[in-house]
Parts: structure tokens; C-alpha cells; sequence
């Protein structure tokens, strides 16, 4: 059975086609493509233009990726499509062209929450049976478990997510949106070597970003290491910076900043991770979402593991941000065990909990 | 992979006792021993925050020493104020018991609670309940759900006098609350697994002193998460423990209102950022 998966719940339209063989056999990635609309430094994306990206991308990528997977419209079963969490206008537009599909080529919708399919991708592409999921992107972070066919919530963010704590301090700092925000902080954190102190904040399982991006914020107006002019240093100043040495009591620089940032969230993150694997008593640990592709929180994550007896699944970027490919994998499961979206309720929502979906491909 | 594990070693004065202390369990943030203080009949239970190496080590010694120190000062309070939680026996914040008095990890001595945790009473009981509910008549079903009733009550009225005190817990979870064992136990019901005994608080590894609505209703929602989250056929009878920290003391009131407003955020935020 064949899926064809719509993603564009953010600022990334994907489309993956996912081969399910009839005889069992493993599932097959045949395509895998993906468009992101990317912001001028200093800003963010609207949802008003990453729409009108996605519409202007959508029909370009469903033909390649058919074309790439070298299947015809008659081999097709579902089209799944992404129904929410997300922005709306770029979730809409996806919508419609998925509603269009399905009409066109008298084909199934499923509409698939976001969050399921980041998880259900990880697990079949790492081969993680049953972990403790920490779902980290730019709307998202929450540290989840599956128990009696849900994905349960145990710990999420109280306010903003991490990676929208980090875009918007890569704004801070005009670093480019090229590839990721979050990819450049991670480059540039590198550099950096002096910890400077920001609220860990940690309730429980739960966590919040907004303090410390707020103090982040006003660190680097402080020091004057904001703004489109010393963005254009971030060369130069690494050479100098080595001349000034390690002493704590220095001013930081931006890769400082960028370093400490990174260190305080990671561990915030690797903790409440932590305290669900000790809670449900759980030794694997799956790591999805576009910030899961940070070397620095997997590296971590690795370590919190390896002393706890466990282990760590991570994607890369093909899978860890946001893509077609899972929408059709989580809608392909769905499919099997009979869902089906009807034309009247293929509408989309910001706000669709993970816990929501009944996950009926799972009986364990 | 979990067979060759070995857990960090243990800090002086700790290598020279005799017998040996015994892991207990290892949590997110400690490891827990069981060993003896000042004579062999004595049970201590001994909490090692350990170095966590994924932390950055500037960022390790604030957060365990901010928090070894004020787990203590909460249970020091609250031993004060009467509520049930371990008394404490002996610490060492700034975690000189490593080798040639390095990092060792810092380490909290407690009194010995002797009980069950809350989480394993509810999982036994719920797993019965899921094999053998059926054999049960209406009669019986009733009791047992009123035993749970009980002691979610029961939990509530000691959440009550915990924030009357003027510390909020910060990490609960049915894994942080313990059952003392009784004397004697009356009544198992068909399902084996008692309900009796003190609720005793333990791990106050993020606990804050704070008399905010806010802090409290936090508190409570994070158990009732915890609770949903891990026992799904206890959580229909949340309301019992509700209903109890509302009869606990005067400022309930104004608390549970607000759990009413960090409810709806809760189910509001997802998605937000």
C-alpha cells in the first residue's frame, strides 16, 4: 500500500510517498521532499507568507515526488495530510491541496497530528520499540511516553517552546535563518566558552523558556551584542576572542551567549527526559523534532543515557525536521486500522494534543 | 546493557561504612541507598546527587548545591510543622567526598520510611483490578473503589497541610509519595494490596517555600497529570483527593480556583510558540 503524506504546519512543506509492502515486510521511504520558506535575519516567518510559500511550492513538489518515487496516481491508497499542530494559514493551505488530491483522484484523506507523526517515524526509523520521546521543534517540546494506546504527555513547556526560544534569540543576534536558526546558534555556540548565568527553570517535568530567553535578551543589549552590526563580526571576533582568554569575570561574546544559551536549555531538556525514563521506568529514549537534530542535546542525551543503562535514538535532518514522509507513515498506520477522514471534517487546528489521537496501531 | 552498569562511587565517609549502603533506586537527579546511621539498627535512607556529566560543571554545582540545600531547609521545615515527611539525619552540600576530597557528589541522610510507594500501590492494584474486575459484584467493586477514594483523599488532606506549611513540593508524582506501613493491616480487600497507612512525602529535590495560589495549584496539577498519565483507571477519582485538600485548611479554596485557570492553560498551551 502506498501513502502520499502533505506536510506544512510551519515554515517546511514536504511531501513523502511511503511504500508499505503487502507482505510484511519493512516500510519503504520512495520519496522524501521538501521545500522551507526562510526568513531575513532578524525576523521570523509570518503565517501570511509561509501560506503563500506553501501554495506556490505545493503542486511543483507532489509531481517531483511522484516522479522521484516512480509510482502513478492509480498505485496511490491515502493522501494523509498534516491536520494540526501547527500555524494556520500554512496548515490551510496544505489542506485544500490535499482535499484537492483526494477529489481528483477519487483517493482516501487521513489527517494525521503532527506530533504522532514525528514519533511514529522515529520509532520506525531507529527501531526504538517503546521510549520515552522528547518531541523538541519550533512549537513544540514535550516529553512523551505511550501507555494504553495514547501518547501520554508527561512534561512539556509551560510557556514558549525551546526552538522558538532559540529562532527568536537567533533574531536577537540578526544570525541567519539559513538552513535553520537553530543550526547557526548551534555553529556559533562552538565558539564559546564562558558560562554565563541564566535561570534553569525546571517544574517538575514541565519547563519554561520565556524567562530565559528574556534574559538572554537583555544580557546581550547589556553587552551590546545585539543587532544586524555585530552579526557582520562573528568571524572576527573569534580570533580575538582567544587573546582575551578563559577568565570568568570577562565580558561574554555572542558565541559565549549562543554557548550558554545551548547548555542551560540542553540540560533543562536532558532533565525532565531524565525524570520520565526514572518515572516509567523506561531505558530508551527517542529524540524527534527539528531541534533533535542538535549534535549538542543528542550528544548529552547519550550521556544521560549511557549512565542510566539506556540508550539514545536520534534521526538526522531528513527525519527529525519537519517532512512529508512521517505524515505518511502515522497516516499509513491509521489506514490500516480503517481510519478515514471524511471530506466534511478534513478541516485543520492549531491546537490538536498529542494525547488527543487514539493510537489504534498499537496494542502493547 | 543494563547488566554492566555500575553506579557512580560512593562519596567518603560512605566507602568505610559497614554494612555496605544498598541501592535502592536510581531517580532523574539521585541515587537512593539505604544504609545505617550511627548504630547497625538504625535504617537511614541516603540520597546521593551524583556529578551529572552531561552538565556543563559550573552549571552542575549551582543547581545540586542550590538543591541539596533547600531540600533540606524544606524538610527541616516541615518536620518542624508537623507534616509527615523523613526527618533529616546528616548532610554534605558542597560534595567533598570524592577522591582526594574532589566532587563527590553532594548527599542528604534521612530517616528510614518503611512502606510502599504510592505508584506501586495503584499499579498492583489497577493491574488486579484489570485482570479480575469482572469476577467482582457491584458490592465488592464499590468497596474497592471507596479504598481508593480513601487514600486519594487521604493524599489530598497531606498536600493540604504540606502547603499550609508554606512549601510546595514541585515534583509530584505518585512515585514521591509513600505509604508507612501499619502495624497491622485490616483490610486488603479480594485485591491483596493495602491502602493503609500514613502518607508520608518524600524526595523534595525541587521543592521551593512559596504561599502563592499559583506555586500550590501548580503543585496539584502536576500530580493530577502525574496520576492521569500513569494510573488512567484511578483518575476518574481524582476529585476525592480535591475534595480532601479542600477540608485541609482555609487557604484551600482560593487554591483549587486557581488549579480551575492552570487547568485550562494546561490544555491551551499546547500548542502555542
Amino acid at each position: 500500500m502506498i501513502a502520499i503524506g502533505m506536510e506544512g504546519s510551519a515554515n517546511k512543506i514536504g511531501v513523502g510517498i511511503m511504500l508499505h509492502p503487502k507482505d510484511g515486510s519493512p516500510p519503504k521511504v520512495l520519496a522524501n521532499i521538501r521545500h522551507t520558506y526562510v526568513s531575513p535575519p532578524g525576523e521570523g516567518f509570518l503565517p501570511k507568507d509561509t501560506a503563500r510559500h506553501h501554495r506556490a511550492w505545493v503542486v511543483k513538489l507532489v509531481r517531483s515526488a511522484l516522479k522521484e518515487a516512480r509510482v502513478s496516481v492509480e498505485d496511490v491508497d491515502c493522501i494523509c495530510f498534516t491536520k494540526g499542530p501547527g500555524m494556520g494559514a500554512p496548515l490551510q493551505s496544505v489542506a485544500v491541496a490535499a482535499r484537492m488530491m483526494s477529489l481528483l483522484w477519487a483517493k482516501a484523506l487521513v489527517g494525521v497530528n503532527h506530533c504522532v507523526g514525528h514519533i511514529e517515524m522515529g520509532r520506525l526509523i531507529t527501531g526504538a520499540t517503546n521510549p520515552v520521546v522528547l518531541y523538541v521543534s519550533g512549537g513544540n517540546t514535550q516529553v512523551i511516553a505511550y501507555s494504553s494506546q495514547r501518547y501520554r504527555i508527561f512534561g512539556e513547556t509551560l510557556d514558549i517552546a525551546v526552538g522558538n526560544c532559540l529562532d527568536r534569540f537567533a533574531r536577537t543576534l540578526h544570525i541567519s535563518n539559513d538552513p535553520a536558526p537553530g543550526y547557526n546558534i548551534e555553529q556559533l555556540a562552538k565558539q564559546g566558552k564562558q558560562l554565563v548565568d541564566l535561570p534553569y527553570v525546571v517544574k517538575g517535568m514541565d519547563c519554561s523558556f520565556s524567562g530565559i530567553l528574556a534574559a538572554i535578551d537583555a544580557l546581550a543589549a547589556k553587552w551590546g551584542l545585539d543587532g544586524e552590526e555585530r552579526a557582520r563580526e562573528d568571524v572576527a571576533e573569534t580570533t580575538s576572542e582567544e587573546a582575551q582568554g578563559e577568565g570568568s569575570g570577562r565580558k561574554p561574546s555572542r558565541a559565549d551567549l549562543c554557548f550558554s544559551l545551548q547548555e542551560t536549555v540542553y540540560s533543562m531538556l536532558v532533565e525532565i527526559t531524565e525524570r520520565a525514563m526514572a518515572h516509567v521506568g523506561s531505558k530508551q529514549v527517542l529524540i524527534v523534532g527539528g531541534v533533535g537534530s542538535n549534535e549538542r542535546l543528542q550528544e548529552m542525551m547519550s550521556i544521560m543515557a549511557r549512565d542510566r543503562g539506556g540508550s539514545v535514538y536520534a534521526t538526522d535532518e531528513r527525519f527529525c525536521i519537519d517532512n512529508g514522509i512521517m505524515i505518511a507513515q502515522a497516516g499509513m498506520l491509521a489506514y490500516q486500522t480503517g481510519f478515514r477522514t471524511p471530506l466534511k471534517e478534513s478541516t485543520c487546528t492549531q491546537r490538536f494534543r498529542t494525547d488527543e489521537v487514539f493510537v489504534e496501531w498499537r496494542d502493547d | 546493557m543494563a547488566d554492566d552498569y555500575k553506579p557512580p562511587a560512593l562519596p567518603a565517609p560512605f566507602t568505610n561504612t559497614r554494612p555496605a549502603p544498598e541501592l535502592l533506586t536510581q531517580g532523574a537527579e539521585a541515587h537512593l541507598y539505604k544504609t545505617v546511621s550511627l548504630d547497625p539498627s538504625i535504617p537511614a535512607a541516603l540520597k546521593i546527587r551524583p556529578f551529572k556529566p552531561y552538565r556543563h560543571p559550573i552549571l552542575d554545582r549551582r543547581l545540586t548545591r542550590q538543591r541539596i540545600i533547600q531540600e533540606a531547609r524544606c524538610l527541616a521545615k516541615l518536620v518542624r510543622e508537623g507534616v509527615s515527611v523523613p526527618g533529616v539525619l546528616a548532610l554534605d552540600w558542597e560534595g567533598q567526598g570524592g577522591d582526594e576530597g574532589g566532587w563527590g557528589g553532594a548527599w542528604l541522610m534521612m530517616e528510614w520510611i518503611d512502606g510502599p510507594v504510592v505508584r506501586v500501590v495503584l499499579e498492583k492494584w489497577e493491574a488486579w483490578m484489570k485482570k479480575n474486575a469482572s469476577s467482582l459484584d457491584s458490592a465488592q467493586l464499590q468497596h474497592e473503589e471507596a479504598r481508593v477514594k480513601d487514600l486519594l483523599r487521604r493524599i489530598g488532606k497531606t498536600l493540604g497541610a504540606l502547603h499550609k506549611a508554606g512549601v510546595v513540593h514541585g515534583d509530584l508524582t505518585t512515585s514521591n509519595l509513600m505509604l508507612r506501613t501499619p502495624p497491622q493491616v485490616s483490610d486488603c480487600g479480594p485485591t491483596g494490596v493495602s491502602m493503609e497507612g500514613e502518607i508520608v512525602l518524600i524526595d523534595f529535590g525541587l521543592a521551593s517555600q512559596s504561599m502563592q495560589d499559583e506555586d500550590r495549584a501548580v503543585d496539584l496539577y502536576v500530580l493530577e497529570r502525574a496520576i492521569g498519565s500513569t494510573h488512567p483507571r484511578s483518575e476518574p477519582l481524582m476529585e476525592e483527593m480535591v475534595h480532601g485538600y479542600r477540608e485541609s485548611h482555609r487557604g484551600a479554596t482560593s487554591t483549587l480556583k486557581r488549579l480551575e485557570d492552570v487547568r485550562m492553560r494546561g490544555r491551551k498551551r499546547s500548542m502555542i510558540g
